[in-house]
Order: structure tokens, then sequence, then C-alpha cells
């Protein structure tokens, strides 16, 4: 596999403030790549960097082996790019808007895969409408829709979930899952962190312009997150001392258990056994990715 | 080139599917200017021999339009997309700054010469123009909406907000096409005002139009060839240059 995208020692600076302060990135060629951070870690300045709408002070970026600067021809050609604000061009319908925007890209006859991505994006009975007339959520679809009239090998999409109702969301992830099966790169920013770790093999968390953790997405939630116990003992009874390191608390009753991994489970239900309580209740939830990224929040803030 | 292509056509696209406002309104404000003029001075003031005072106006007044309508194209296309941020399509493909620049520039100098031929088609009965020498009304139409063009790129990528290109409009161009000669032949100017009037790049557009005209003019047409080609020149560098260095446009 070949390198979808090469970030290197990238830094942009805004006045005083450092929005990238030296990141370096590697994705594979058909990888699912999370990018999360909060508001203001540099998530959109590094995308912008990447597709060109911002230069680097200092740095390399490169897409499929070009360079984004020396080589921008090629590396937009390679890049498709879904921006983080609903923008739209007020004066066209969307066939026009998607035809238009071929055209940019040296694409003159696109209709059959113009028609499969309004299909896919359910806004067939759309094409003919006009930008303005458009709801929030089909003018963000549309948005996706002019980032791959292309073809892009790789995706960029920046929030694209922002303000989509559920169904469609759910739609738009089955396309962009497809192409990801066909081979092309994703790169994905969201704030909903649920929708990375279903989507994303791997993950670049970022905060302040820097990346404070890279590592697949498995690896992160095993080292920054973990199974929990919610136990309820049959009358109010305590836990056993031998399950006091465990315990993160108790929660409307229940006992909260942090587990190291779900084995655990059956040292807890000995213990407990062994010391006569019975559990009214039990449920156990998996690692998930908001606690892993708050985690790595609080380590970066504390370093 | 289709990049090119593609983008020549969406900005003439853009403006065509507002002719009204973009074309025809236009149309109509220089034949009240002729209406006004005409009625109030053609009988009071003869500036060539042989030709009227209402004849005189028309061919000084549709460079006018052109120029106008010629910045007004690419300056606000380029704020309109700035200011709502749809400029990014146009910014993510593989354009590149030189096609950026033939497509605004061309499409500006389109709807320059569509009002121009405009105003000359709706002010033709009234004194019918003369065609001395056809070849310079074009190369000075053309050079003048593409000067204005270019210009309209430099303001449209300098202004982050509608007043300040409203304000490069008002403090700019409507005083260099007003104090160019559209109403008069600068020879009626006092000397001081002559001299002033020779730096201004416009007046050569609308002298070497009218020479155009009526084969007489206030300077040699060769001369107003010579200036308005070295504006261009100019013009287009600065422009090309801004592009390149993507200034304000790819910070
Ligand atoms: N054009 C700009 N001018 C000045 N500051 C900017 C600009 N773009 C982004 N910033 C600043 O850079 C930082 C990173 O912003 P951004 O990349 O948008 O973050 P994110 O996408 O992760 O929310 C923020 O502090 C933001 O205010
Ligand atoms: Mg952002």
């Amino acid at each position: 596999m070949g390198v979808a995208v090469s970030v290197q020692q990238v830094e942009k600076r805004f006045g005083a403030l450092t929005a990238l302060a030296g990141v370096s990135l590697e994705i594979a060629e058909g990888e699912f790549f999370g990018l999360l951070g909060p508001n203001g870690a540099g998530k959109t300045t590094l995308i912008s960097c990447l597709a060109g709408l911002a230069r680097p002070d200092a740095g390399r970026l490169a897409v499929l082996g070009r360079d984004v600067a020396a080589d921008y021809r090629a590396a937009r050609r390679l890049l498709g790019v879904v921006p983080q604000e609903l923008v739209f061009d007020p004066f066209f319908t969307v066939r026009e808007t998607l035809a238009i925007q071929s055209g940019y890209f040296g694409i003159r006859d696109n209709d059959t895969w113009i028609d499969e991505i309004l299909a896919n994006l359910d806004l067939a009975d759309k094409a003919d409408t006009n930008m303005r007339q458009l709801s929030g959520g089909m003018k963000r679809r549309v948005l996706v829709a002019q980032a791959l009239v292309h073809r892009p090998p790789v995706i960029v999409l920046d929030e694209p979930t922002a303000g989509v109702d559920v169904e469609l969301r759910q739609g738009l992830w089955q396309f962009i899952r497809r192409l990801n099966g066909e081979g092309h790169t994703i790169i994905l920013t969201t704030h909903y962190l649920e929708e990375a770790e279903a989507l994303c093999g791997r993950i670049a968390m970022l905060q302040q312009g820097r990346v404070v953790a890279l590592d697949s997405t498995e690896n992160l939630l095993r080292e920054f997150s973990c199974h929990a116990l919610s136990l309820r003992l049959a009358g109010g009874a305590a836990l056993p001392a031998s399950l006091a390191n465990l315990a993160a608390g108790q929660e409307g009753g229940a006992w909260q258990l942090r587990l190291p991994d779900f084995t655990a489970v059956e040292r807890v239900l000995a213990a407990l056994r062994e010391a006569g309580i019975a559990i009214d209740d039990m449920r156990l939830s998996p690692p998930d990715l908001e606690e892993a990224f708050v985690r790595v929040m609080q380590r970066g803030r504390g370093a | 080139m289709t990049g090119f292509r593609t983008l020549l056509w969406k900005e003439l696209l853009r403006f065509w599917k507002v002719s009204f406002q973009t074309v025809a309104a236009p149309v109509v404000t220089a034949l009240l200017y002729l209406l006004i003029f005409s009625h109030v001075l053609d009988e009071h003031v003869q500036v060539y021999e042989s030709v009227r005072y209402t004849a005189f106006l028309i061919p000084g007044l549709t460079m006018m339009a052109v120029l106008q309508n010629a910045f007004a194209n690419a300056s606000s296309s380029l704020i309109q997309s700035k200011v709502t941020g749809s400029l990014v399509f146009v910014l993510l493909p593989p354009i590149s700054y030189l096609e950026f620049f033939l497509a605004y520039v061309t499409a500006a100098a389109i709807r320059g010469l569509l009002v121009g031929t405009g105003v000359l088609l709706v002010t033709a009965g009234f004194a019918p123009p003369g065609f001395a020498a056809p070849l310079w009304i074009v190369v000075f139409a053309l050079l003048g909406g593409a000067i204005m063009g270019a210009l309209g790129v430099v303001a449209g990528i300098w202004a982050d907000k509608f007043d300040q290109l409203a304000g490069f409009q008002n403090f700019l161009i409507l005083p260099l096409t007003m104090l160019s000669g559209v109403f008069y032949s600068i020879h009626s100017l006092p000397p001081f005002w002559q001299r002033v009037s020779h730096f201004n790049p416009v007046f050569y557009m609308i002298d070497g139009f009218r020479h155009g005209f009526f084969g007489v003019s206030d300077v040699s047409p060769l001369l107003s060839l010579a200036v308005v080609g070295g504006a261009f020149l100019v013009v287009s560098a600065l422009s090309l240059a801004l592009l390149k260095r993507g200034y304000k446009l790819r910070n």
C-alpha cells in the first residue's frame, strides 16, 4: 500500500496564533482515517493546507506523492474536499453546480457519474432545483457531491454530518463506506465520536495544533478507555475490599467499576460470590472513543 | 483548457441569468445620460466641426458603459464569492492562476462589450454613428474592457467587504471615467486640466475609441493605443502577480 497523504512538520500561524505547531502524519492508501480534536485544534487548517487553500509557514504536504505546492495541479486532481462551511453558489441548480465543478477538473461529459452520485446521496429529485431552495442538509449533500465529481482517490470530509439528520447520515456513510471499499482513502473530521469509532480504522487526535495521539482506533480504545461495569448489589451491599481498586464511584445506587479488559468480570463475580453478595442488576459497556478522547485531551493539557 | 472554459462559462452564466440588471439596466442609464445631455447641450456645444454634440457624446457614453460594466463584472463576482465562501469551488480544482485571470477578464470584457453594443443600438436613432475607422472601435473597446476586467480582478481580490469595493468604484473608477472627456473635448479645458487629463489612461481609451467613429480625435490614435496597451500590461501584471501569490485568496 502506498502513502495517500503525507504531512511533514507542518506549521501554520495566523499572526500571533499558532494553528499548527509541527504536525506530521502519514495516511496509507485505502485507509478510513479520523482527524479528531476540539474546536480550534487545527483540523480545518490542516485540511486547508492539504488542499492548497492555505499555505503552511513550514513543512511539506503531499497527496499520493504529489507535493501540494510544487505539483499542485496533480495533487488537487487526486483530492476531493468537502469544506466545513456550508457554502453554495446561489446562481445555479444542483446539476449545473455539479457539471461546472466537473469542468473545473477538466471533465466534460460527466452525466453518468453525476447521476450516480445524486442517486446515492438521495438528491436525484432535486437535480434541477436551484441551490437557494435547498434545505441545509441538502446543501451539505451537494457539497459532498461536488467533492466527488472527479472521482478523487483521496476524499476529505470536514464535519460532513453537521446539521444532517440521522437517516441521511446513514445514507451518506453507506456511500462513503462503499467508496472506501472500492479503494478510496477517506479522511474524516467529526464531532460525533461514535461515528468516528464506527467508521475509522485509525485516528489522529489534535490539540492546539499538535498531534497528541495517533493510533488504530482499537489501540486507542484499549489504551485510553476500558470496559465499564455497573453493579447494583442486593440490599445496597458495599463492594468487597478486594474490588476497591476497580471502583470508580457510585451512581444512582449502582457501583461503577472500570475493568482493564472483559476477562476481569470473572474476578469480580468470584469476589462477590465469595463474599456472599447477590447481584440485583449488572451492565457491561465496552470501551468507547468518547472516554478515550477525553482522557487524551486531559493528558495533553496536563503535559 | 477545460478549466478555463468552464470558469469562463460560469462567469458568463452568472451575469446572463440576471441580464436585466447586468445588461439592460446600464443600457438604459446610458440612454438617460444621452437624453439629458443632448437636450441641454446639443444647441450650444460643438466639439468638432461637422460633428453634432449628440453624435460626439455617443461613443464616450458607450465606452463608459463598457468600462464600468467590465469592472463591475469581475469585481462583484469575486467579492461575492469571497464573502459567501463559494470561491472555494474554484480554489480547490487544478485551475492555474493564468486560467483564472483569463476567464474573469474575458467574461468581464464580454459583458462590457454586450452593454456597449446595446448602448450603440439604442442610441443609433438619435444620431446615426459614422464608422470612420471601425478597427479602432474594436481595438479600443476590447482593450478597455480587458483593462477594467483586470482592474476588477485586482479590486475584487483586495476588497474584503462590499463597501470597500464601492469606495474603489466611487473614488477611482468614477472620477477617472468622468474626467476623461466623455462629455467634452479636453481642448475645451483650461491648460492645467488638459495636462492632468493626459495622465488619465481612460482619456486615451475614450479618445481612441471616438477616433474610430469620427476619424478625428484630441490626440493621435497611435498614441492612445500605446498608452492603453501599456495600461493593459501594467494592470494585468499586477493582477497576475496577486493571483500567483494567492494574495487574500490562499492565506
Ligand atoms: N483565516 C484565519 N485567520 C485567523 N485565524 C484563523 C484562521 N483560520 C483558523 N484560525 C484559527 O486557527 C485555529 C485553528 O482553527 P481550525 O483549523 O478551524 O480548527 P478546527 O477545525 O480544529 O476547529 C483557531 O484558533 C482559529 O481561530
Ligand atoms: Mg474545523
